[in-house]
């Protein structure tokens, strides 16, 4: 630790809410981007997803705003170690999305417009923990923050929330996705605070 | 259009820490298209997660790093070279 | 010790130099040098160990160990108000540097010189400027300063009286002072015509005024390779 600036406290911390270790609370919505933010048409979007088959389901987007949609309401951590408390989405769960998709796939990647990818356990996009989101606080989602359509899969660091998601690969493989393969963790569970690699 | 990048020479505090010479005066070959130019040039998002610096030309990814607290990460996949002045040796 | 160490830096002297802007002197035992044109990295610390850092362009040219800084205030910036607002003369945070070894300009280049600065992007230009008094060149050097109003200029009493060789022309892209010919606006084509094209560039401000002035020089003629540039951006604060 260096010396300690008189004075400086950092822009940071309300101590009388459950906050995963090393985190502080944030009442804006920090943007952090790898690259530059892709502007996709809505009549060219398509959301996929393909199998260690070989096979592929593909959704439109007026196809995807025509299935069924959840509005959940979940908190978000950010490795860079801001979290927002009570964000609301609306979106479509995975598990609907997988319904008809036939798999005996245990890893995902997801993969968006512009090149990013993020990997996790298929498990970890079932069961309600995962939604393909188009709507933040009742407003379209801005290209900033993933939109037209972002991943949401609020229990692990929001670097695995995918934004601009354009497919998820299944596969019986892990692959490590692009920070991933850079030093941050495979699994990222804030709770246990897994940042980097080997945490 | 999005305008929301640094520029290469964000990148000299982060490469000193690890290299004797300054990276950003060295030239840099693109993987992806061949593009030649400084690193200072490079498009760089970050600091945050990590620093990525893209191409100007193409906008792939020509350098990344990330600095974790005993470690730094680099990733130079998207470059085919580096070309880094260095003084001249007498023989 | 490491290859680029953090050094401890105590503040000596504030200057004012707009409403919002302050150029801080820092004392810095040990500190190796510096080019014109290079930033340093200044980290502050927290009594918890949280710590953060912000990277600033050097005002000055090498002056044993003090190191000049002009910090602008960016609203609801982390680091910026407290160095302008908080951090007083005696006081002491930690900076690593110098970095950067492209953006610079040494007192040896005899080459005629272009600086096109957009806010507070003329910090790292007027090093060069300093650098260029200090080594009595005679460089033929060229400052366009674009600011968004006239009270908004870095470093107004320095620039009033140019050294001899070093021509000075504003422009402002809100208000203007009264009887400016030029109507407030961004920097365009015509601003940087009447310069030959056999001259370096710096130019230096944020993203998207850095984009739009050395497209212009492109249009007009000049080499890319002899245009150099530094942004900065919306990560500041």
């Amino acid at each position: 630790m260096g010396i300690v600036s008189r004075g400086f406290f950092g822009r940071r911390r309300e101590e009388d809410v459950k906050l995963p270790p090393g985190q502080y609370l944030t009442h804006d919505f920090p943007v952090l981007s790898a690259g530059p933010t892709p502007r996709i048409g809505l009549d060219r979007w398509e959301f996929a997803i393909d199998t260690e088959l070989g096979e592929t389901h593909r959704w439109s987007w007026p196809e995807l705003l025509a299935l069924p949609s959840e509005t959940p309401t979940v908190d978000l951590h950010c490795v860079t170690k801001w979290s927002k408390l009570g964000t609301g989405w609306q979106g479509v769960s995975l598990d609907v999305l997988m319904e008809n998709v036939e798999t005996g796939a245990e890893y995902a990647l997801a993969y968006s417009y512009g090149g990013y990818t993020t990997n996790l356990p298929l498990e970890d996009l079932l069961d309600g923990k995962a939604w393909i989101a188009y709507k933040y606080d009742g407003d379209d989602l801005e290209p900033r923050h993933g939109g037209p359509a972002r991943l949401l899969v609020p229990h692990l660091y929001l670097w695995k929330s995918a934004k601009w998601v354009r497919g998820i690969r299944l596969m019986n493989e892990d692959w490590p996705g692009f920070w991933e393969t850079a030093g941050y963790h495979n699994y990222g569970d804030p709770w246990r605070e897994q940042r980097y690699q080997g945490d | 259009m999005s305008i929301d990048y640094l520029d290469g020479n964000a990148l000299a505090g982060p490469l000193g820490e690890l290299f004797a010479v300054d990276v950003t005066a060295a030239i840099g070959t693109c993987a992806g298209c061949g593009a030649a130019g400084p690193v200072a040039a490079l498009q760089v998002y970050g600091p945050e997660p990590g620093l990525v610096a893209r191409c100007p030309s193409c906008e792939e990814v020509v350098l990344r790093l990330v600095r974790t607290p005993d470690a730094a990460w680099l990733d130079l996949r998207g470059a085919v070279s580096l070309r880094i002045p260095m003084p001249e040796t007498r023989s | 010790m490491p290859r680029l160490p953090w050094r401890v830096a105590k503040l000596v002297e504030i200057r004012q130099e707009t409403a919002t802007a302050r150029t801080l002197v820092f004392q810095i035992p040990g500190w190796p040098g510096h080019l014109a044109g290079q930033h340093v990295d200044v980290r502050l610390t927290a009594p918890d160990g949280y710590s953060t850092e912000r990277s600033y362009s050097v005002a000055a040219p090498e002056q044993g160990d003090r190191v000049e800084l002009t910090v602008e205030l960016v609203p609801d910036g982390e680091v910026s108000p407290y160095l302008l607002e908080i951090l007083e003369v005696g006081d002491e945070v930690e900076i690593r540097g110098p970095v950067g070894g492209w953006f610079v300009w040494r007192p040896d280049h005899t080459t005629p010189v272009l600086l096109v600065a957009g806010g507070s992007g003329v910090v790292p230009l007027m090093a060069m400027i300093r650098a260029r008094r200090a080594a009595g060149s005679s460089a033929p050097f060229r400052l366009i300063y674009s600011v968004r109003e006239p009270d908004q200029r870095f470093y107004l009493d320095e620039l009033a009286n140019p050294d001899p060789g070093l021509d000075i022309a504003y422009l402002f892209t809100r208000k203007t002072p009264d009887g400016w010919a030029r109507p407030p606006g961004r920097i365009t084509q015509a601003d940087l015509t009447g310069a030959s094209t056999d001259i370096d560039s710096y130019v230096c401000g944020p993203t998207g005024f850095v984009e739009a002035a050395a497209d212009h020089l492109i249009a007009l003629g000049h080499a890319p390779d002899r245009i150099r540039t530094e942004r900065f951006g919306p990560t500041g604060g």
